[in-house]
């Protein structure tokens, strides 16, 4: 096919670049716009970022929101690994439909729907055992997991299908236990995607308002449930600066990771 | 690969996963349902509990009322009917921007296309939340729209573009487009261009090449792709609430309003099962489907 008659398709590309960035690029312009109105320019300013770091309701939200996360990512991360490993490995298990199942079903079924499901439950065993006691962080992470958990097992899953199964048959010739032939053997090699399915968990709890709004309680607003609250009496400086960060933070991160994966590839490429 | 050590462990690494989302989704998806059958009462729970002891013997109270109500009260009704109407309507709108876009990366050098593809999914990494905010920067009515409109002298005043049915397209469009562009790309790289150039010597314009090969055999990059946009975007909240305005009706939003503002969950309860068979049913239409599709394929 002639590069000309691409033309018009390379065209739409572009605009399809240009819709994805503009807003991005212009929440960041307008973070340091002096004036309160955020979308008429008035003067460069990074006034916003010192009332951000002085606002100590935001501070508050992003230290849950970070701790949540985390715990949230680790716990999602092992949790999903095992039933990635339990479907693509254990094909007589019996379970395994039901398995399958649950694990899809929180990837179609809507936030809404999760989220109060989930506050009903942690309602009716605070009625029956007297746990959880109240709702905050604690309901929050475990609410994360539920859904969590779909994500990771969905990227271990495709990358322990196409494992290959002969390096720890060879380990285990050789005498290593099976425990120890996973930790020195298999693991090693799933680690990018553990890595990957890691921050994904990660991105999903920081970024989910819903059902965090669902499962918290007073006391415990995550960074989302605070933004939220901020962005519906319109848009605020404050915000744009929040936003600013938050895009530098995740633009670094994505790089790094891209950066060693590509390194991890090079590496494993090269001695031969 | 046997031992008796090893089988305990094996079932260790299957029963974890397994207790722990039969407690986390399994659980509560069946209390949810039980209280979509219940009464809606001023106490804590706000609802009438289903199973009570009386003297003889349990008795369980089910309330249909709440799903009659669904089905007799118009706002429910209009709402379902609405949420299918704008995901869908977001939907073609993906898919009419996320088309070309996957098409031009699958026929771009091969040591772009990584690049390329990564460039449709970052904006994913960040915060959702704030990537409808800054449509409302844009939208607002003295926002870059509205000035780059004027500026071009289309308009004389601003015109009202946020809280309207048109920002919620445009935020919806905005949101899943990746969702659209990474499975219609991954078909559509594998495309053989022999075929196009086969049906090209056979006489074939280039569009009607398009239509009678890319398009069929891309149909399931298609399906997939509309089906990672329609099903999130059925029950969408933020995305109405922050840029629709009073006549944007979805359901994700009515639930919101029950539960949180007139706290009755019982009838949330109710909305909230409606709306997961209304998403699932598609789903399992359209995986049906799929498998036809590939069973049809030479």
């Amino acid at each position: 096919m002639s590069r000309r008659r691409l033309l018009p398709l390379f065209l739409v590309l572009g605009f399809g670049y240009a819709f994805l960035y503009v807003p991005i690029v212009s929440l960041i312009v307008y973070s340091f716009n002096e004036s309160r109105l955020v979308t008429v320019w008035s003067g460069f300013s990074v006034k916003w970022y010192g009332e951000l770091f002085h606002n100590q309701k935001i501070l508050d939200a992003a230290w849950l929101s970070l701790r949540i996360a985390i715990l949230n990512a680790t716990l999602s991360t092992i949790i999903g690994t095992c039933a990635a490993l339990a479907l693509v490995r254990f094909r007589r298990l019996r379970a395994r439909p039901l398995l399958n199942g649950l694990v899809l079903a929180p990837l179609v079924l809507p936030e809404v729907m999760i989220g109060l499901a989930l506050l009903l439950l942690f309602v009716n065993l605070e009625n029956l055992i007297g746990w959880p006691q109240g709702r905050g962080m604690l309901t929050i992470t475990i609410a994360h997991t539920s859904f969590s958990i779909s994500f990771v097992t969905v990227v271990m899953r495709a990358r322990l299908a196409e494992f290959d199964r002969s390096l720890e048959e060879a380990a285990m010739d050789l005498g290593a236990p099976p425990v120890k032939t996973f930790f020195l053997v298999t693991l090693p090699i799933i680690t990018p995607a553990l890595l990957a399915a890691w921050l994904l968990a990660f991105t999903l709890s920081i970024d989910d308002l819903i059902v965090a709004s669902f499962t918290s309680g007073p006391g415990a607003s995550t960074l989302p449930i605070v933004v939220y609250s901020s962005v519906r009496l319109g848009v605020s400086p404050q915000i744009n600066a929040l936003a600013t960060l938050f895009v530098l933070v995740v633009g670094a991160c994505i790089g790094i990771a891209g950066w060693l994966l590509h390194r991890r590839e090079a590496q494993r490429k090269a001695p031969r | 690969m046997s031992g008796r050590g090893e089988s305990r462990g094996r079932r260790l690494v299957a029963l974890v996963p397994l207790a722990w989302l039969a407690a986390t989704v399994l659980a509560p998806f069946l209390i949810m349902l039980g209280i979509s059958f219940s009464e809606s009462i001023i106490a804590n729970p706000p609802y009438a509990p289903l199973v009570t002891a009386g003297e003889n013997g349990l008795a369980i109270h089910l309330h249909l009322d709440n799903y009659r109500l669904l089905l007799e009260d118009p706002l429910y009704l209009a709402a379902y009917i609405g949420s299918l109407r704008i995901a869908g309507i977001s939907t073609l709108l993906c898919l009419a921007l996320g088309y070309p876009m996957a098409y031009a990366i699958a026929r771009a050098r091969p040591t772009l296309r990584t690049p390329l593809l990564m460039l449709v999914v970052l904006p994913f990494w960040t915060s959702f939340l704030i990537r409808v905010y800054a449509w409302m920067g844009i939208l607002n009515t003295n926002g870059l729209a509205n000035q780059l409109l004027m500026a071009l002298g289309l308009t004389d005043q601003p015109l009202a573009l946020l809280h309207t049915n048109f920002a919620v397209y445009l935020g919806i469009t905005y949101s899943y487009l990746p969702f659209m562009v990474l499975p219609l790309y991954s078909i559509l790289e594998k495309l053989d261009p022999h075929l196009l150039e086969a049906a090209e010597d056979l006489g074939c314009t280039p569009f009607r090449a398009f239509l009678r090969v890319t398009l069929p055999l891309s149909m399931r990059g298609v399906l997939a792709g509309a089906l990672l946009v329609f099903v999130p975007a059925v029950g969408e909240f933020v995305i109405p609430d922050l840029l629709g305005g009073p006549d944007t009706l979805m359901i994700g939003k009515v639930l919101w309003t029950e539960f949180f503002d007139n706290r009755d969950w019982p009838l949330a309860s109710a909305l909230a099962v409606a709306l997961a068979l209304l998403v699932v049913l598609p789903v399992m239409l359209l995986r049906r489907r799929q498998y036809g599709l590939e069973g049809a394929a030479p």
